[in-house]
């Protein structure tokens, strides 16, 4: 398929691959976290690792919007599902993410709370409109690229006096949770994190630019490739690094320059500041609570704020004690690690959130590359 | 044909409904059955109006299964309803090497659904069943009150008889036999998705929905040590052969680059984040053969239209974990896995 598989090619690959081993110092070991869920698809789905040299280790990020979403946000928006004649939209991943006592969107929709999937922000505004005597109510969750989309509905709402309609946000950003990452308590207690570079957002960046990880890869000395989601995007990347590193440079380099420049989308970061601000905190699965990086919706749009309009308590919810979630979220852990993994935790029955989405970093080791561990006589 | 009910006014296929006087057992039912199904699916067999069909049947070995179908939209690009519970029996069928019989149909119609869209399936059905050459020789049907059902579900059963010296099964399966497919894939999931409400896309695609025996009986006869066929409805490849590696306790490992697609799905696939692989077919199959009898196994395939884009993807191979792996076109190896709950689209 034409601009897909240009950027599939294995020919292409295999250059790039043996590129790679031989400038990878064998002296060292080069660490590199993809921050995106859609990096540790690519990689998964692709077999991306079965090309890289054993020194060059890839570490799966939290850059799941499904996966870091904390079981207490997931109860809330189960609670609004069972207001009574509430219509809760939302996108597919999330149906199936665990809340507390093993309960989930799909299990109260089985049970008769009107929960539908949408596709975008404004099929829930849609629903909204079909049905104006129901409370509608869009479950907002992603990071800056899902992030504009619900600002627009929000400004059309109000535009529009529609008073049946409302967001549940759950809006996180990007640079402030790998800051929280590099900053983690592993960090204080080691003086290091086993991080030597990341692989950037794609779609994120189309939004937000390239520029808001300068900061973090001057103040940190990492340096930051932002990368495309195809599989040779994420190849060239690791070679961008590895090469980086061998020379000692910490910079921010856009290997996705077809999509993303310096200053990104304007229009985008206009729409999303006009309707949103900063929270002070904001809990991530796995990451705790991340001071500054979440958004909630300011008070000009308050009627549309469903925290507002609903009683919403915010809770904390402790994880499964045994699940290693938030480990495998820092890049401490790999999912096989874990002692859930492939037993009490699967996609079918997860335990934790890493195993729900495709994007999850323990659903895309089970779901594509178990068999290494087998081979390996360990799952 | 003779008629058992009064004459009264015809059924208005126009702007009637279905209404619970259809189900009801009287005369209501009587003329659905006589104007529509009789009239439609007309055959000596069916004329009978017994509650049963009595035919005489040839010693050897038979096939029967059964099926629902539940599929919403009722009607899309390249079918409908009626045509897929005709197909997907037949094909159900013909995956043991069978040649189909007959066909039963019974409907469960929910009361308010047009007349029209009901005689449009039916119409559909029987010029499904007449084009396989396997009649609908008994039938059933049912209303429930509006909101106990979807506007019409179908169940089919169907018969057919294995020819001699054929040994089809899904626990056949052997390492170093070859995995071929009839044709490309995801042709029917995607045409049925671009037609829900929700999704707004549109496509030039059609469902690939067809009876596959004539296709099966020239492969049988060809090749008639055929170790395994099935045909990839729910959860596409992946699932089917997850299930035949898992009956014959192999593994099986395929490639990415021998996989017919056609650009219309996969442009559908990454635009929705799903992989083609998982998604529903309903006219095509897969074979699993010996390696020595492959090559003749592909050519009658393509020598048929419904096998004309026919590949080799991939061999059977001795695995203790069952794993069916895929080495990608990009140069690495993955699982290709059971889908877990429903195929659901990803959101960055």
């Amino acid at each position: 398929m034409k601009y897909i598989d240009e950027y599939r090619d294995g020919a292409t690959a295999r250059a790039i691959a043996a590129a790679i081993r031989a400038e990878a110092d064998p002296a060292r070991e080069y660490a590199l976290m993809e921050f995106c869920g859609g990096h540790t698809h690519a990689i998964s789905r692709y077999g991306i690792e079965d090309l890289l040299p054993a020194h060059v280790r890839m570490i799966h990020g939290p850059g799941c919007p499904v996966c870091v979403l904390p079981i207490g946000r997931v109860d809330g928006a189960i609670a609004l599902a069972r207001h009574p004649g509430l219509i809760l939209c939302t996108y597919g991943d999330l149906l199936r993410v665990p809340g507390s006592g093993r309960t989930s969107l799909l299990k109260v929709k089985a049970e008769g709370a009107d929960v539908r999937m949408v596709y975008s922000a404004a099929d829930s505004l849609k629903i909204a409109r079909d049905n104006p005597d129901r409370p509608v109510v869009f479950f907002a969750i992603g990071f800056e690229t899902t992030t504009p989309p619900t600002a627009l509905v929000l400004q059309q709402a109000k535009a529009l006096g529609l008073r049946n309609f409302s967001v549940f946000c759950n809006h996180v950003l990007t640079p402030a949770a790998i800051a929280s990452i590099l900053e983690s308590p592993e960090v204080r207690a080691l003086g290091t994190v086993p991080l030597d570079g990341f692989i950037g957002p794609a779609h994120v960046s189309t939004v937000i630019g390239s520029r808001p990880y300068e900061y973090f890869a001057e103040e940190y000395q990492k340096p930051v490739v932002i990368a495309g989601f195809e599989p040779l995007d994420v190849l060239q990347a690791i070679l961008m690094l590895v090469r980086q590193l061998n020379q000692g440079r910490f910079e921010v380099e856009n290997e996705f320059s077809r999509a993303v420049t310096r200053e990104g989308n304007g229009k985008a970061q206009a729409v999303v500041a006009e309707v949103f601000e900063l929270r002070r905190r904001f809990e991530w699965r796995g990451l705790g609570q991340v001071p500054y990086s979440a958004l909630r919706i300011k008070a000009p749009y308050a009627d549309w704020d469903a925290e507002k309009r609903f009683d919403l308590p915010e809770r904390s919810v402790p994880d499964v004690k045994a699940c290693d979630c938030g480990a495998i979220l820092r890049g401490l852990k790999k999912p096989a690690d874990c002692r859930l993994f492939g037993k009490a935790c699967t996609p079918e029955s997860p335990m934790g959130s890493c195993m729900v989405s495709a994007e999850g970093a323990c659903a895309a080791y089970w779901t594509y590359g178990r068999f290494r561990h087998a081979q390996q006589g360990t799952a | 044909m003779t008629t058992l009910t009064r004459k009264g006014p015809a059924l208005d296929f126009t702007h009637g409904r279905v209404d619970l006087t259809h189900g009801g057992g009287g005369r209501a039912m009587a003329q659905l059955v006589e104007e529509l199904f009789l009239a439609a699916f007309d055959n000596d067999l069916l004329r009978q109006r017994n509650d049963q069909a009595c035919f005489a049947v040839e010693a050897g070995r038979m096939v029967m299964t059964t099926d629902g179908y539940v599929i919403s939209p009722m009607f899309f690009p390249g079918g409908d309803i009626g045509s897929l519970a005709v197909h997907g029996t037949l094909n159900d069928v013909a995956m043991a090497g069978a040649a189909p019989m007959a066909l039963s149909a019974s409907f469960i119609l929910e009361e308010g659904l047009p007349l029209a869209d009901l005689r449009r399936i039916v119409l559909s059905m029987a010029a499904a069943s007449m084009e396989a050459g396997v009649p609908i020789v008994t039938g059933d049907t049912k209303v429930v009150e509006k909101g106990k059902g979807d506007g019409l579900f179908i169940s089919t059963t169907g018969i057919g008889r294995v020819p001699a010296g054929v040994e089809i099964s899904g626990d056949r399966a052997r390492p170093g036999d070859k995995i071929l497919v009839s044709g490309t894939l995801g042709d029917h999931g995607v045409a049925v998705m671009s037609q829900r409400e929700s999704l707004g896309f549109e496509t030039t695609l059609h469902s690939d929905s067809a009876a596959l025996h004539r296709l099966v009986a020239g492969m049988v006869a060809a090749v008639p040590g055929i170790h395994c066929l099935r045909d990839p409805t729910r959860g596409g490849l992946a699932a089917t052969l997850n299930e035949l590696a898992a009956q014959s306790g192999v593994g099986m490992l395929i490639r990415e680059a021998a996989i017919p697609l056609r650009p219309e799905v996969q442009g559908a696939c990454e635009l929705l984040g799903l992989d083609p692989l998982y998604v529903a077919n309903e006219g095509k199959l897969i074979a699993i053969c010996p390696p020595e009898t492959a090559e003749a196994l592909l050519a009658v395939m393509r020598a048929h239209p419904l096998g004309q884009n026919a590949a080799l993807i991939g061999e059977v191979v001795a695995d203790d974990h069952h794993f069916v792996q895929m080495e990608t076109a990009f140069g690495g190896r993955r699982v290709v896995d059971w889908l877990a709950g429903e195929q659901l689209p990803r959101i960055c």
